[in-house]
């Protein structure tokens, strides 16, 4: 079996410690430890971190296989440091039943760059009308535990109540993409100032706001698990904060972008443009006072997770008109050094929490034993290098993802994943994939 | 180096000062028996119409086909856009065909801007959905300059569903930038929510603003607006937000009675005041002609453009 | 020594204005002579400064001959070969006295003849605003180094300039005195 030395890694930004990695599991941590027949991986100045964990990643197979595969998807993932990605169900066809979610996880298994774990659509179709067999799905090989209609809000309540209390069965969480839809019709932007200015119809917060807080009611008063996507608003995390002080069991992400970009991206981007579609995403890009409070709610515990949304598009579906342009944002493998970016660099966090925020607390939400375990013997050998020293333009031709639809293309971002270790075995050394 | 006019807030004041100079100038061409300069020889300019719009291409094709450039009309109904071509690909077109200017019409807003990613010439702004309509309201403006002489200080109130109107947009802007103190009346539902950030009064009351006005612009309400509740119905508007004989005879002796069209009369503003001695509204058209005769000008006559903003 | 004559230092002048005076009366003399009586006659002075020669020379006819002749201006931005050389430039007014020029004998006017290039422009611009019967050309300065086949028909002064130099105009409407200075090139405004 595989036998790999750390040497001289920071765990969580600690103090150097090696790792010896035995038969898939951390075997020992320690100072000048010794293994002759280890394959050594010098880790001096690098941070180690337990495997990433996304709970919301857009692989598009089945169905848009031009845009993103399982394969090209993990490998993504793999990149950017993460060990296991939830699928969200938006393929074509959709993931509402045990055998779409069944093909998705075998394919990662097959290919096992990173773990996938399918999410199973709330309803069928995700039309919002009918609940989707949430038990076959949650039983299947797939052990589907985290359920989203992802890309369409559950709205109505009587639908969004029964899912919420259908899936305590078996432990399973409902994930909600917010978004009260009347309020959104032909929604393109955030709405606001910019929005004004652009003449681009807007997207309120108060449409997010008010179905965080209609689930947060529903899910107290069930005693259900909630969890909220993409929490993009400074209201958002207000009620968030409000329902966790009830006691009820509430969990909210927020994806990388929110934490960094703002709508005045829409109207002139750092390279020039105006009404440049690659910063067209759902949940729009909010103002500074957003990203403000999402940086607060996350460092205080309040948003528990980050996660990506990573969501790959057509250069054609991005390279039209504003309106035209499809919704979304690749994110896997710019996550951990926007993080940086964001929350390190600027204090609000240290390598611990980030660990805790993009491993420990997604791997408790999506139910998943063998990840997001801390970095002490025993735990499954599921770790990330980095190095948050290095400083480079993000080069997106480098990127294995499929799709190309990045903002940060061009700008400067901190910090690069040397190596990612999936269960032992290398996914990713010296920054490339093995 | 400034290259496009696709927002009013591309116009500093002596930027859009020298447009209103040059259209007095260019407008006195119409006059002559050779209503022709030779100005643009050479120069290809390029209508891309994704909208209907028959006065505005016309407008533009005849300021062009004055300063002798060759016009090209492109517009999207039996093209290949209609057929599923992408603006990009469009674009690619009109820059292997050597467009030196295109003036684009779209319902999509910032398309223009998109379009100046991809091309090298000069990008015009005929109207791009809710956004800007910018040459609009520089013709809106020349036509203000000339009943009522400087700008600066001169009270316009600007009437109707600005939520939706690309030329509201371009009007606040322009206008301010030209010293004006604009006053936006409407519903509160077709007011934006960031109104209070432009640089403009609002009010939600048309009685009383029109008696301090100097010029009063009303601007086309869409009868579907009502379908999506943003007033309950049209004779409501009308009578709250309508431009009736009865309020025309409240505005000031020298006050102007402004349209961009198409008109829905007895809706915003009442026939007889649109066939009042006082409304400007075919001039307004026919000005239309120098002010964008001046624009294309002072964009593609001299080595660099004189006016706009480079995006 | 004032501000005006210091900014002027490396400037020489070469017509003061009673040379000018002298000068354009001279002018308005020949034009009635050539013209037979200036019955027919219509001044165009060329924007800027010609524009102010020209009406200084209807005041002429006015005042010393007590004739009337029909002034106006020509604004020739938009015939100029030149124009995409330089960053497109504001318009001056061209305005045709009110019974036109067809059949007129016009007499184009301006400050300095150089490479007849200007000329060439108002001719051309004439031809679209009608059908003169003669056209003539009235200057203050010819300073030779002609580029086109053009000839000034009036000449106040004939001025012999390298092209190294600059030839000013001042004029006192515009510029607060009469006079013509000579200098080196670039250092005109």
């Amino acid at each position: 079996m595989s036998l790999y030395l750390i040497r001289n890694a920071r765990v969580l930004g600690g103090e150097p410690r090696d790792l010896l990695i035995r038969d898939g599991e951390i075997a020992e941590i320690g100072v000048g430890l010794e293994a002759p027949a280890a394959e050594v991986v010098e880790a001096e100045g690098l941070v180690a971190l337990p495997g990433l964990v996304d709970l919301h990643t857009h692989l598009r197979e089945p169905g848009r296989e031009d845009n993103e595969t399982v394969l090209s998807g993990t490998r993504a993932a793999a990149r950017g440091g993460f060990t296991a990605v939830h699928a969200m169900a938006n393929t074509t066809p959709v993931a509402d039943t045990a055998g779409v979610v069944e093909q998705v996880w075998r394919l990662g298994r097959e290919f096992g760059y990173c773990d996938v774990h399918p999410v199973g659509a709330v309803t069928e179709g995700l039309a919002g009308k009918k609940l989707a067999e949430l038990g076959a799905m949650a039983d299947s090989a797939a052990r589907v535990r985290v359920f989203s209609d992802d890309g369409h809000c559950v709205d109505d309540a009587v639908i969004m109540r029964r899912a919420l209390e259908y899936v305590k069965a078996f432990g399973g969480v409902v994930a909600q993409h917010a978004q009260e839809p009347r309020l959104t019709e032909g929604a393109q932007m955030n709405e606001g100032e910019v929005s004004d200015r652009l003449g681009l119809r807007g997207w309120p917060a108060v449409a997010e706001e008010s179905i965080i807080a209609r689930d947060c009611l529903l899910a107290g008063h069930v005693g259900s698990r909630l969890h909220v996507c993409h929490v993009s608003t400074a209201g958002s995390v207000e009620i968030v904060r409000w329902a966790k002080s009830k006691g009820w069991n509430i969990t909210a992400e927020v994806t990388p972008h929110h934490l960094f970009l703002t709508d005045a991206c829409c109207e002139e981007s750092p390279a020039g443009r105006s009404y440049d579609p690659i910063y067209k995403v759902n949940p729009p890009l909010r103002t500074q006072r957003d990203v403000d409070a999402l940086r607060a709610g996350l460092a205080d515990g309040t948003i528990d997770c980050v996660a990506t949304d990573h969501a790959p598009h057509a250069v054609e579906d991005k390279e039209t008109e504003w309106a035209d342009a499809a919704m979304g944002m690749i994110g896997l493998e710019t996550a951990l050094s926007v993080v940086q970016a964001a929350m390190v660099d600027t204090g609000l966090l240290d390598w611990a929490g980030v660990a805790e925020r993009m491993s420990a607390k997604p791997a408790e939400i999506g139910n998943l034993p063998g990840q997001g375990r801390p970095l002490e013997p025993g735990s499954p050998a599921n770790i990330t290098l980095y190095d948050p020293a290095y400083r480079a333009q993000v080069d997106a031709t480098t990127f294995a993802s499929k799709s190309r639809n990045t903002p940060y293309a061009g700008l400067e971002l901190p910090g690069r994943v040397v190596a990612t270790f999936l269960r032992g075995r290398p996914t990713v050394l010296e920054g490339k994939l093995v | 180096m400034k290259r496009h006019l696709i927002s009013a807030a591309d116009l500093s004041r002596d930027d859009a000062l020298l447009v209103l100079d040059t259209a007095e100038e260019l407008g006195r061409v119409t006059e002559r028996s050779v209503k022709k300069l030779p100005t643009l020889r050479g120069l290809t300019v390029v209508n891309l119409f994704f909208e209907d719009s028959t006065r505005t291409r016309i407008s533009f094709e005849a300021a062009a086909k004055r300063l002798s450039a060759d016009v090209i009309n492109f517009s999207a109904k039996g093209s290949s856009v209609s057929k599923g071509e992408s603006l990009k690909d469009t674009a690619l077109t009109l820059e292997a065909m050597g467009a030196d200017a295109v003036v684009i019409r779209h319902g999509a807003s910032g398309a223009p801007y998109r379009l100046a990613d991809w091309i090298n010439g000069n990008v015009i702004n005929a109207g791009d959905g809710t956004h800007e309509h910018p040459t609009q309201a520089l013709l809106d403006a020349f036509t203000m300059r000339r009943h009522l002489g400087s700008l600066d200080g001169r009270k316009i109130t600007i009437v109707g569903d600005v939520l939706h109107s690309r030329v509201a947009r371009s009007n606040v802007l322009l206008l301010s930038t030209l010293g004006a103190e604009v006053t936006l009346v409407a519903p509160p539902t077709l007011l934006p929510v960031s109104v209070d950030t432009w640089p403009c009064r609002v009010s939600y009351d048309l009685d009383a603003a029109l008696p301090k006005s100097d010029a009063v612009m009303m601007l086309r309400v869409q009868r579907e607006r009502m379908n999506a509740a943003y007033f309950p119905t049209v004779r409501e508007y009308s009578r709250r937000y309508g431009l009736s004989a009865e309020r025309y005879s409240h505005l000031p002796e020298h006050a102007i009675v402004m349209h961009p069209g198409p008109m829905n009369r007895g809706v915003e503003i009442a026939a007889e005041v649109a066939d009042s001695p006082r409304s400007t509204i075919v001039e307004q058209v026919g000005n239309g002609v120098a002010v964008r005769m001046a624009v294309l000008y002072l964009l593609l006559g001299g080595a660099q453009p004189a006016i706009g903003a480079d995006k | 020594m004032t501000a005006a004559q210091s900014q002027d230092a490396p400037y020489k002048a070469v017509l003061e204005a009673p040379e000018i005076r002298r000068a354009l009366t001279r002018i308005a003399h020949e034009i009635l002579e050539r013209t037979k009586g200036g019955s027919d006659v219509v001044l165009l002075g060329i924007q800027t400064r010609g524009v102010n020669l020209a009406r200084t020379l209807a005041e002429r006819f006015r005042d010393v001959e007590g004739l009337d002749i029909p002034c106006g201006s020509l604004d020739v931005t938009m015939y100029r070969d030149d124009l995409r050389m330089k960053p497109a430039r504001a318009l001056n007014r061209t305005e045709l006295p009110p019974k036109g020029i067809d059949d007129r004998i016009v007499v184009l006017v301006d400050d300095v003849l150089y490479s007849g290039r200007t000329i060439r422009a108002a001719l051309d611009a004439l031809n679209d605003l009608g059908r003169p019967r003669a056209v003539q050309l009235a200057v203050l300065v010819d300073r030779g180094h002609r580029e086109l086949p053009i000839r000034a028909d009036y000449v106040g002064k004939n001025l012999p300039t390298s092209s190294q130099e600059t030839v000013r105009v001042l004029l006192r409407d515009v510029d607060g005195r009469d006079a013509v200075l000579l200098g080196p090139k670039g250092d005109a405004k």
